[in-house]
């Protein structure tokens, strides 16, 4: 175990939900919420005071599409690929995404972990298609052009 | 009298006597349902859905997770259930790798067996599995998510009989495999090797390490002499695999077997069990005059030891520092060849998967060199004897070579749940009549039971003994204890009814595996020397080899860095 791991938050949000096996998602989330990712550290520390094995941690972690056990970038870019946005060119807009920041349906973060690129079912903004968040900020009506643009602007800010 | 519920089945009126389930009923009037994910010891699951049947509307239940209820009919062979089994049988060999001849499972297999009886020909869809590699980490299990199937009967057994939690599912759908935390080989999970994953696993995803062929080159080696020493449990183990009609005690065969195949010398561990009652029966007492690193627990079992150093570091003061009888026996046969030029190798035949890992273990060597070289299981022992052609049921019984063919019944009772103990206690106990020594059977140390508890009297002091079996109820106890309850002894064995239910026997259902206790039990009654202290071969040896060496020979410390006291 990493020893400089500091487990403060993780303790802070286990006491707010409650030290218990049926409180795992939350606190998965919640401590994800924090990092933006699960970090490994975590897993053995969370799997002592709960008393499930990291196995099963492991087993819930990887079952949901929404956590995440690699780090992700400082800017998490949602793509939605629903079916309003898929036939209003969403993947026209991906593919920009990803050849602008040089990545892959595999390799979703940048290496400097500025960004992150992942394609959503639908993020409920159907009439405002083709939709991409960044960091749950919604960028509705994108063009491939558009997003080249928004991307500028993001890396002034890293 | 109470008013009887009845159901059908396939037309044959049934009772319905408190069944949990309809496949329990189905038991009864004769049909054997087709499953892989139904054990009646884990919880049910049904996933596999091969237990399906029929009601008379036409809807189709598991019968796994279905409650018999008053007037159900169903049908258990129709034309549907019998294409839908056909179908998930296709399904689950279309990703299933299908190398059977060369399986470790070959002949034992579920699904082997299965497809035979539904008679699959022909496999339609194509294997879109990715190919995992194998997991060969461990010294006593192989992991190969190729022959996977899914059931989750070694996650449940895992998590809910030993409660270590190595292994779970893990991601979903088309890629869910079982897995340890984040994919790291099995080796370097909590496993602590007792295979019960590999017992219960229908495919050959989970097999027990072989060994046999390393052996067979000792075997065949001229310079080499082998010697060879039998578990306790392994005697009752052979059962139908051997043709044996029953789990009685078939030591006289095996010893029979073993020389045809070529050892030099054979011996019964009973004997390394009775110096362990001697030495932990001593440093019972020890404790109990000191009052220090009380309770006890005993370390026979290498998968609980193991265990314990995972979870319960702080525990293993308690544990005994005894050498499990396997190393005991070990460490003096080894001793007495030291002088001699020849090269020696020393074979155990345990029903244990953990029994390769301890004789891996670092304290058990000697200049780099293992006490014990190889460990066979029962299972490997079996095939040995098949391989070498040997008819076991035309074989006359033979006798256990000399000095350690003197065994006695305390040594042999070690295989089952509760034995130890009883060993131990026919030690303490200062009335040594038939009598008194059989009475030990009936204060609570003898049956199948997870946990038994119980309290002797030794001298003036009151003895609270608990005997514990499956590592889930081990946890529960340890729990118990740290909230207060108070212990003396307590002998542990992780597999769920003792060494007899090892992983490396044989699968075996519950009644069997009470057979096989009773097959120990019946030997332990041939036995005209019950106390261990009472085998002429202990006095010699206390007298020669182990003279100023006890401590060097029959102890371990497994705490690093620290002095046992």
């Amino acid at each position: 175990m990493n020893k400089t791991f500091d487990f403060t938050i993780v303790d802070h949000i286990m006491n707010e939900l409650g030290c218990k096996p049926s409180a795992i998602i939350a606190i998965l989330q919640g401590i994800q919420e924090h990092y933006r990712y699960l970090p490994r550290e975590v897993f053995p520390y969370l799997s002592k005071k709960i008393g499930i094995s990291e196995a099963r941690i492991y087993s819930t972690a990887t079952f949901y599409e929404n956590f995440s056990l690699k780090p992700k970038g400082k800017f998490v870019i949602k793509i939605c690929d629903g079916t309003a946005c898929h036939v209003r060119k969403s993947i026209p807009i991906l593919e920009r995404l990803r050849k602008d920041l040089g990545l892959s349906e595999n390799k979703i973060t940048t290496d400097d972990l500025g960004f992150t690129v992942e394609t959503v079912s639908c993020l409920g903004a159907c009439g405002l298609a083709p939709v991409i968040t960044v960091n749950d900020k919604v960028y509705p009506a994108m063009t491939p052009e558009k997003t080249s643009e928004l991307l500028r602007d993001l890396k002034e800010e890293l | 009298m109470d008013k009887k519920d009845f159901m059908t089945i396939d037309g044959v009126p049934v009772e319905i006597d408190g069944e949990k389930n309809l496949l329990e009923v189905i038991r009864k009037v004769g049909i054997k349902m087709p499953t892989f994910c139904y054990h009646s010891e884990l919880s049910i699951y049904g996933a596999c859905r091969m237990c399906m049947v029929e009601n008379e509307w036409g809807g189709i239940d598991a019968a796994c997770s279905t409650i018999p209820k008053a007037g159900m009919n169903i049908k258990t062979n129709t034309q549907r259930l019998r294409k839908y089994r056909k179908n998930i049988l296709e399904l689950l060999l279309a990703n299933h790798c299908r190398d059977c001849t060369t399986c470790n499972n070959n002949g034992k297999c579920k699904l082997q067996d299965l497809a035979m009886r539904f008679d699959i020909k022909d496999v339609r869809f194509p294997n879109t599995a990715s190919q995992p590699e194998i997991d060969d980490s461990s010294l006593c299990i192989t992991r190969d998510a190729n022959k996977c199937i899914l059931c989750g009967d070694c996650v449940r057994m895992c998590n809910e009989i030993q409660n270590v939690g190595a292994i779970d599912f893990a991601h979903r759908g088309s890629k869910m495999t079982i897995s340890t935390a984040f994919e790291i080989p099995i080796a370097e999970s909590p496993c602590v090797g007792c295979g019960q994953c590999a017992a219960v696993c229908p495919t050959g995803a989970i097999v027990v390490k072989n060994d046999a062929q390393k052996v067979w080159e000792a075997l065949d080696d001229m310079n080499t002499k082998v010697t060879v020493q039998i578990a306790p449990a392994v005697r009752v183990g052979l059962g139908k695999k051997l043709e044996l009609d029953a789990e009685g005690n078939a030591i006289g065969l095996i010893v029979a077997a073993l020389r045809r195949m070529g050892f030099d010398e054979i011996y019964d561990t009973s004997a390394g069990a009775d110096l362990t009652v001697l030495e932990e029966g001593n440093e019972f007492i020890k404790r109990l005059d000191k009052n220090s690193n009380l309770p006890l627990f005993t370390s026979c079992c290498p998968a609980w030891v193991q265990y314990c150093e995972k979870n319960y570091p702080e525990l293993l003061p308690n544990v005994s520092t005894c050498r499990s009888p396997m190393e005991m026996l070990a460490s003096i046969v080894k001793d007495q060849s030291n002088s001699s030029s020849r090269r020696h190798v020393h074979v155990a035949i345990m029903p244990c998967t953990a029994k390769k890992y301890e004789a891996a273990r670092d304290e058990f060597k000697v200049n780099g060199v293992p006490n014990v070289d190889y460990v066979i299981t029962t299972q490997e022992l079996i095939q040995m004897i098949r391989e070498a052609g040997i008819i076991f049921t035309e074989l006359e019984p033979e006798a256990v070579d000399m000095p350690f063919g003197t065994i006695t019944g305390a040594g042999v009772i070690f295989g089952v749940t509760g034995g130890v103990t009883e060993a131990v206690l026919r030690r303490l106990s200062t009335d040594k009549s038939k009598a008194s020594l059989m009475s030990i059977a009936y204060q609570g140390v003898r049956g199948m039971k997870g946990v038994k508890e119980t309290t002797v009297m030794y001298g003036d002091k009151e003895v609270k003994i608990a005997v514990v079996s499956g590592l889930k109820n081990v946890s529960d106890l340890i729990e118990r204890m740290k909230s207060g309850e108070h212990y003396d002894f307590i002998e542990v064995m992780a597999c769920p009814g003792g060494c007899i239910s090892g992983a490396g026997q044989p699968f075996a259902q519950k009644d069997i595996r009470e057979n096989r206790g009773n097959g120990l039990y019946a030997a332990d009654k041939l036995c005209n020397i019950k106390c261990s202290e009472e085998n002429p071969i202990m006095m010699s040896l206390y007298n020669g080899i182990l003279k100023g060496r006890v401590h060097d020979l029959l102890h371990v410390n497994y705490l690093p860095g620290k002095e046992h006291e």
